[in-house]
């Protein structure tokens, strides 16, 4: 049986947010293969989540510092 | 390194993102307003503890993080959200596909470039940031905690008290709505 379009999406969308399992990943891939709409789909999903890191200043414009991905504020009493 | 006059006039020049990204999150202007600015009196008072580790600005928008996730509580805790549960069908998504489950011609997805030269277009930030507004509510705050503060979605579930399972749900929608409102605004130039 042939994924479509719709369902294609929804996988799309949960690999941004847990890794696929096996099957998942066989049937979205099979449908990508054929699917052009469902690859530009997919592309902007996963841009998507990049402009939501990219939001979010990773590092100074003047102090290069390497990118310390999620770090947390030396902040420890905010919680209030 | 940074003196204090220079970090003053760094929190002024990104004040701005500071309050579209509370806006994002809490949905209300002037609650997004007070977040940002007690993030950045935060910062301002504890300044010395500010390490160095990371950029300043990543510093600050880790503070108002903290705030705004205590503002989402008592936003909850006084009932300001719909239910989260009840999403009804979405007509919005529906249009997109076709009863057979494929696109429909007029919302089929197109290129938008490179992500590179995408994110250096100030006018694609501009749509980003319109069409983040124009997502229902509880979309829009289920996808700011997963993408823009990066929450797994099973904090998400633990801090909105949802099942894992329907924030997927939502994530799917706000994901295929925010596509089809920014290749719309962006690529076709239309308002969104």
């Amino acid at each position: 049986m042939m994924m479509m379009c719709k369902e294609a999406t929804r996988l799309m969308s949960l690999k941004q947010d847990r890794p696929l399992t096996f099957q998942e990943r066989i049937s979205l891939r099979l449908h990508l293969s054929m699917c052009g709409a469902c690859r530009e789909c997919d592309r902007q999903f996963t841009l998507l989540h990049e402009a939501g890191e990219k939001f979010v200043p990773e590092h100074d414009p003047d102090t290069k510092v390497e990118p310390d991905k999620k770090d947390d504020p030396e902040q420890d009493d905010d919680g209030r | 390194m940074n003196d204090k006059e220079d970090r003053l006039q760094r929190l002024t020049a990104v004040r701005p993102r500071l309050v579209s990204f509370a806006l994002m999150h809490l949905r209300d202007r002037s609650q997004a307003e007070d977040a940002v600015q007690e993030a950045m009196m935060s910062a301002i008072e504890k300044n010395e503890s500010f390490a160095g580790r990371s950029g300043y600005e990543t510093w600050v928008f880790g503070i108002l993080k903290y705030k705004i996730l205590d503002t989402m509580r008592v936003q909850k805790r006084h009932g300001r959200w719909q239910p989260l549960e009840d999403e009804d069908e979405d007509d919005a998504i529906d249009r997109q596909f076709q009863q057979n489950g494929r696109w429909q011609e007029s919302a089929r997805p197109s290129s938008w470039g490179e992500p590179e030269a995408t994110f250096e277009n100030e006018h694609f930030w501009q749509v980003f940031d319109a069409c983040m507004i124009a997502l229902p509510d509880n979309a829009a705050r289920v996808f700011s905690l997963r993408e823009l503060m990066g929450l797994s979605t099973e904090d998400i579930c633990r801090e909105l008290d949802i099942k894992e399972n329907n924030c997927w749900v939502i994530l799917h929608r706000a994901r295929l709505r925010l596509r089809a409102c920014i290749e719309k605004g962006w690529l076709k130039g239309e308002t969104a």
